[in-house]
């Protein structure tokens, strides 16, 4: 399958937008070349501001940025985004109503070698209890272009996730997206396979694979939005096939697991559930490979919760 | 100090160097210029100043050290196995998945690492607790701390020199690894820490600046740190990025970088000269 660096694909798009666009700026918090943000630096050096190692200053400049009419997008790892910058985010940008775009990278297990300490598990459930903001982890290269240029366009504080490496290409260059929207990568009417983020949605298509063989035919849905999270097409799903199973590389407590078995039980609608996700631990150091298998949120753990639905 | 002592720490650095570039180099990938920009002053502190046991390391009237810029780890790793907290084995083990070693310092997996760091700001705050608790315990013992000169950019690092400065902290000496270097670039490009001297002097530490390669000279400073009553201290070290990686020593890109195990050797072989 082709892949693309992600990180490019972020800085492309942002160069491509700012050349339409003289309001977009791009911050970052000394990880310019981490984040692929230094292209953007190169291409237009008065509208990258590095601001150190300052997670909470980025956040709280870029919501001043914003109030000035700019449009800023604020880099840095997830852990920091979410941890560090907490206060900043939800007050200077997300109270204050205004329009910051802030980027969560190396979401879960991707921190890899980095550790428990930089290993975002709880940056979905912070976000998702800040009124009115919008959060999304693009699954591929091809949805977080998309999302990007959203991100550009909508007026109000988007908080997006994103791995720095290079991803499988799900999508084509036709595709489109919107806030709210998820996409059905496969169909299938014996179960629905709510997925959010690259790595998930590629270990929930080779579980609908590995189903298959088994004669379960499991549909998988690219959640995409966590907020606004797209009611219609998981309700539908978890009508027509009685059978649900969310997964994130993030705590099941707050995040998508969370946000569907809400969404399900207030519907009124009859499913049987399972969630895939991090079970109130903290991320540790190693490979993606390692770290999916301990934690418990590989293709086979998600084909497992499926045929445990009975 | 005498010839004999300072040639001793000289070859222990030297050892810990080895050590350290091995443990990456084995992975294939880490953060070699912090780790390697820091371990003369660890090689001091562990094999001069600090009075602690590697067969208790939970000792409560032990000097500590907190390793703020958690990163470099590494370095901390060879220096503690090379005193013996655990087997020089377990440096094949740096991040490999359940490891005790992993990147970022943890205190509850490593015997003799005295706090969990690796966001960057929070170590020298932790520091100053230790401190402050060890006041209220009775105990007399020093906190070390180093920060490094990136991580200085977090607003934290200045809450904690308030405190620190507030509550007379004396018994905390701390160190900033001024080797000129973040990731996106030189301190001087990126965000401008001068002048670093006056301002924690500003804050109301004892402050001094030393070459943090030079053993005599950091001794020196270490022993006027701990003489001096009723202010922490800060002692600035003038140091180099990857001190002694011949492959990639003050380079930017050494911040994290990836090598074989075949330049791994040669950079030791290097090292020894
Ligand atoms: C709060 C926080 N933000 C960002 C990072 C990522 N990071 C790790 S090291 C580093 C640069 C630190 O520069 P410096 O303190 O000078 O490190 P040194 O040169 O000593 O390696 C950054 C930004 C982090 N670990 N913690
Ligand atoms: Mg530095």
């Amino acid at each position: 399958m082709e892949k693309k660096e992600m990180r490019a694909v972020y800085a492309e798009t942002l160069i491509d937008l700012a050349r339409e666009n003289p309001d977009i700026v791009v911050l970052d918090a000394d990880l310019m070349k981490a984040n692929g943000t230094a292209a953007f630096a190169k291409a237009f050096p008065d509208r990258a501001v590095d601001c150190g190692v300052a997670e909470a200053n980025m956040v709280g400049v870029a919501s001043g940025l914003s109030a000035a009419g700019k449009i800023p997008f604020a880099s840095t790892f997830a852990c920091f985004a979410s941890r560090r910058a907490y206060d900043q985010f939800f007050l200077s940008a997300n109270y204050a109503r205004l329009n910051v775009k802030l980027v969560g990278t190396d979401p879960g297990v991707t921190a890899k070698y980095n550790g428990g300490t930089h290993m975002p598990f709880e940056d979905l459930a912070l976000m998702r209890v800040i009124p009115g903001l919008t959060i999304v982890e693009p699954s591929d290269p091809t949805s977080l272009a998309g999302f990007v240029r959203l991100a550009a366009a909508h007026r109000g504080c988007v908080y997006m996730r994103m791995p720095r490496t290079a991803a499988n290409v799900l999508y084509g260059a036709a595709e489109t997206f919107a806030f709210g929207k998820a996409k059905v990568l496969r169909e299938g009417g014996d179960a629905a396979i709510v997925a959010l983020g690259s790595v998930m949605v590629n270990e929930a298509l080779a579980a609908a694979e590995a189903l298959a063989a088994e004669g379960t035919h499991a549909a998988v849905i690219d959640a995409l939005s966590l907020k606004p999270l797209d009611l219609d097409t998981l309700l539908r799903y978890a009508r027509s096939t009685g059978r649900v199973v969310t997964c994130e590389n993030a705590q099941i407590a707050g995040g998508l697991g969370g946000a569907v078995a809400e969404a399900i039980l207030e519907a009124g609608v009859a499913a049987k559930f399972a969630r895939i996700g991090i079970r109130d631990e903290f991320g540790e150091v190693g490979t993606v490979e390692y770290l999916i298998e301990r934690y418990g949120i590989t293709a086979a753990h998600i084909a497992a919760a499926v045929r445990s639905l009975t | 100090m005498t010839k004999e002592t300072r040639t001793e720490l000289e070859a222990k650095a030297r050892e810990i160097r080895a050590l350290t570039i091995d443990a990456i180099g084995y992975l294939g990938v880490g953060h070699i210029g912090g780790s390697m920009s820091v371990v003369d002053v660890l090689a001091l502190l562990y094999y001069r100043h600090m009075r602690v046991d590697p067969a208790e390391p939970r000792r409560r009237d032990r000097d500590q050290l907190v390793l703020s810029k958690g990163h470099a780890g590494p370095a901390l790793y060879a220096t503690l196995a090379s005193k013996g907290y655990f087997p020089e084995e377990w440096l094949h083990t740096l991040n490999v998945g359940g490891t005790n070693l992993p990147s970022h310092c943890d205190r509850n997996r490593t015997p003799g690492v005295d706090m969990t760091t690796g966001s960057l700001g929070q170590g020298i705050s932790a520091a100053c607790g230790i401190a402050l608790g060890n006041r209220l315990n009775g105990i007399s013992s020093n906190v070390y701390c180093i920060i490094g000169d990136g991580e200085s950019d977090e607003g934290q690092v200045w809450e904690a020199a308030m405190f620190a400065a507030q509550y007379r902290l004396d018994k905390l000496v701390a160190f900033t690894d001024y080797n000129r270097m973040q990731i996106d670039g030189p301190t001087a490009e990126i965000m401008n820490l001068e002048s670093l001297k006056a301002k924690w002097e500003a804050f109301g530490w004892f402050t001094q600046e030393v070459d943090g390669h030079d053993m005599e000279a950091m001794d020196g400073a270490v022993e006027r740190a701990k003489a001096n009553p009723g202010r922490p201290s800060m002692i600035i070290l003038d140091t180099i990025k990857a001190k002694g990686f011949s492959l990639a020593e003050g380079q930017v890109g050494s911040h994290s970088m990836s090598f074989s195990y075949e330049d791994a050797k040669m950079a030791i072989a290097d090292l020894k000269g």
